[in-house]
């Protein structure tokens, strides 16, 4: 293997290899997140250059939605970010949906809010988690990840998965919110509060937290934007946006929420937002809950669908604000039961392609912060 | 496991062979080789929730040289495929994998021209978890399993006819 | 003003076809003039920010088609054979999707590809954003960008022949494995 870091750094760069040392850190290593890698060259612990290799997780989904139908497709969108599988699931839904031209009634729409801002919570708090353990705290770790199995109790009641949810269909939701959803969702959000308090008492005043994330890897807007970055990465940098806002989809304009922005476009800042945005997303998750308790009990979950669909010739691409950003589905018809052509936009593959600019010049230890404040998602980068 | 402790006189008595499975057993040193979805189960498994230290894999070696169980979760692309190979190849004798999921198992969803059908045919696997992906539940009984057949192993009988096969190559 | 007048007072010339489907626009500009009219798009109308760009192969859908018309034909008129018409359309689409940050408006580029001249200029100098999605086209696809920085496999490994999201490319590969031995690399 070292001939092929040799090589791959001979392709990539201008400089001459034997000036520098060729650290190759990954596919598997602890910090990369199952299956990144990247190689550096440095000078001494300062990063020359970076170069990310990925592709060790293309399990090839788009070419196999080409040969399932719409229906079939959907399990499948699970595995792209299993942090939040459910947020894929709805943005496929919504781009089929969009495709068929259908809206999915109230009662559906606000389950789906509720459950993706559950998911969106479970995400950021594996994130904050996990950024911990990558920069030496380990306890939030631990916290944190009992908060989520909570979550995760109540998405098994709701749909009876805990990880690749499947959440829904197309055109609807398959069951209400659970009977022990009622007792539970008072006492756990205020356990959520307590854990995410805990975690900010832990980390963010702490000095060694601080000297550990403040400044490092700022990036400033323009370039964000020209590098296609979206979600927290985006607003940490300052720009406000937000796809909820933005571009409403669902019924997201009729809640009160606020969209958290960073100035600098550092780790803290992309921390800070996350946990900012849990707070948020508990807000939207209960006033969607006081809408769907004034729902009438009969109101309908599903819209009628065909039982094989087959959306009319065209293509369209629906977005939405998933955890870590943009996350829309391309779908062009032909008019089958097959969809012709599917691309997913994930939203960290963006971001992680200016990884070597986010880096150059940092130290190695800055590089593992890095990268775990982007959240990469090995499924949905390589898909 | 059949110790005779004899009181007082700092004996024990066993067979060796027993003795050295219930040193092999209590600590199975997990090496996790997480990819995919299966990965972040393993994660619960490791983590508070369900805690595996509880028997007897407390620590998680980051390294393929100090390791006894590779827990291999996820999906293996036909890419990765040398690199499993390669960190299995790394670990010290003895050693045991457990293929975690669908994935590991058969390939799973993916049936397609770049995910590897099942990681048995590159490299030998002890147990294997069915599920997609099995919940931690699934995972700590597979351990246990593991640890059962650890008991039932016979290190030095082995080791013997290794010696008495390499002898008789060597005639 | 609405946003289709609007594009086609951005682009002018380059305007070769603009359709509307679920209210997403997607219009289509010749392969030779992509720098041109993105620059134009992205100074004159706003879309300023790229959000994806990938490749699609349209071999299976011109089939269908013809296939379709042959029977049609079929059914009203045996005996007329169909004729032949014209040079086959370009088999390969590049489709950019482009997203103004200011007014919310979305927009899809479409750029018709042949077969036979597979380059396409890249428009990495205008978004740094194109530059993995424009290697993954090239992996999924085989598309020549000009004046891409690296354009290398992205996803598959180096070694790999064929570019896999084709649609003469079967599902289940054509039996490519890595080689496993490591030693003589
Ligand atoms: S078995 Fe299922 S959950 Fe596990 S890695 Fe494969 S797709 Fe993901």
């Amino acid at each position: 293997m070292a001939k092929e870091i040799e090589t791959v750094c001979v392709t990539t760069g201008p400089a001459e290899v034997g000036d520098y040392v060729a650290l190759n850190i990954g596919p598997i290593h602890p910090a990369m997140h199952g299956t990144l890698r990247v190689i550096t060259r440095t000078d001494g612990e300062t990063i020359i250059s970076a170069e990310p290799e990925i592709g060790y997780l293309h399990r090839g989904v788009e070419k196999l939605g080409e040969n399932l139908t719409y229906r079939q497709f959907l399990p499948l969108t699970d595995r792209l970010n299993y942090c939040s599988a459910i947020c894929n699931n709805v943005a496929y839904e919504l781009a089929v949906e969009k495709a068929l031209g259908i809206e999915v009634p109230e009662k559906a729409q606000l389950l789906r809010i509720i459950m993706m801002e559950l998911a969106r919570i479970a995400d950021h708090q594996v994130l904050v988690g996990i950024l911990g353990v990558d920069l030496g705290a380990l306890t939030p770790f631990f916290y944190l990840i009992i908060q989520r199995e909570e979550i995760y109790e109540i998405f098994e009641w709701h749909h009876g998965a805990r990880l690749t949810n499947s959440m829904g269909t197309i055109g609807g939701v398959e069951a209400e919110l659970p009977d022990r959803f009622h007792e539970k969702w008072p006492k756990m959000r205020d356990s959520i509060r307590k854990a995410n308090d805990e975690t900010d008492r832990l980390l963010t005043h702490n000095r060694i937290w601080m000297d550990r994330t403040i400044g490092v890897n700022a990036f400033c807007a323009d370039d964000a934007l020209n590098w296609g970055f979206t979600g927290p990465m985006l607003r940490a940098c300052g720009v406000k946006r937000d796809l909820r806002k933005d571009e409403p989809y669902l019924m997201y304009d009729k809640f009160d929420f606020e969209v958290p922005t960073g100035k600098h476009g550092d780790v803290f800042d992309r921390y800070m937002i996350r946990m900012l945005e849990m707070e948020e997303s508990i807000k939207i998750i209960d006033q969607a809950y006081a809408m769907y308790q004034d729902m009438p009990d009969d109101a309908p979950l599903m819209k009628k669908v065909p039982k094989i669909i087959k959306p009319p010739e065209g293509q369209i691409y629906h977005a939405i604000e998933s955890p870590n950003g943009e996350l829309g589905f391309f779908i062009k018809s032909d008019g089958t039961d097959k969809p012709y052509r599917i691309k997913i936009r994930p939203p960290c593959y963006m971001v992680y392609q200016a990884f070597g600019e986010l880096v150059q010049g940092e130290m190695i230890s800055d590089l593992i912060a890095c990268l775990s404040s982007i959240n990469v998602i090995a499924g949905e980068l390589d898909r | 496991m059949n110790f005779q402790a004899i009181q007082g006189e700092g004996w024990l008595l066993c067979k060796a062979e027993q003795l050295i499975n219930w040193g092999r057993s209590r600590s199975p040193w997990p090496f996790p080789y997480g990819t995919a979805c299966c990965g972040i189960e393993l994660m619960c498994a490791l983590a508070s929730g369900y805690d595996m230290a509880r028997f007897g894999a407390e620590r998680v070696a980051f390294t393929p040289r100090q390791c006894d169980v590779l827990i291999e979760a996820g999906t293996i692309t036909k890419k990765m495929v040398p690199v499993l190979k390669r960190i299995y190849d790394q670990m010290a004798e003895p050693k045991w994998v457990i293929a975690v999921g669908a994935c590991a198992c058969t390939g799973g969803v993916f049936r397609t021209y770049s995910t590897q059908q099942g990681i048995g045919s590159i490299i030998p696997v002890d147990i294997y978890i069915p599920g997609c992906p099995p919940r931690p539940e699934g995972i700590l009984y597979a351990l246990l399993k593991l640890i059962d057949k650890i008991e039932a192993d016979h290190p030095l009988y082995k080791k013997r006819q290794q010696v008495v096969e390499a002898l008789e190559a060597g005639k | 003003m609405s946003l289709m007048d609007r594009i086609k007072d951005c682009l002018g010339t380059d305007l070769i076809e603009i359709s509307e489907f679920r209210g997403d626009v997607c219009v289509e500009i010749p392969k030779n003039r992509v720098i041109e009219a993105m620059t134009s798009l992205k100074e004159k109308g706003g879309f300023d920010f790229l959000s994806d760009v990938f490749g699609v192969d349209n071999i299976d859908l011109y089939a269908a088609k013809a296939k379709k018309a042959k029977k049609k034909k079929k059914g009203e008129e045996e005996e007329e054979e169909p004729k032949k018409q014209g040079p086959p359309p370009p088999r390969f689409e590049v489709i950019y999707l482009l997203l103004s940050l200011k007014t919310n408006e979305r927009l899809q580029v479409r750029v018709r590809v042949p077969e036979d001249s597979m380059d396409v200029p890249s428009v990495t100098g205008i978004w740094k954003a194109a530059t993995w999605p424009e290697r993954e086209a090239f992996d999924m696809y085989g598309f020549k960008f000009k004046g891409h920085p690296n354009l290398r496999r992205l996803l598959m490994w180096d070694e790999f022949k064929d570019h896999p999201l084709r649609k003469d490319y079967p599902l289940e590969g054509k039996g490519e494995e890595r080689h496993l031995n490591y030693d003589t690399v």
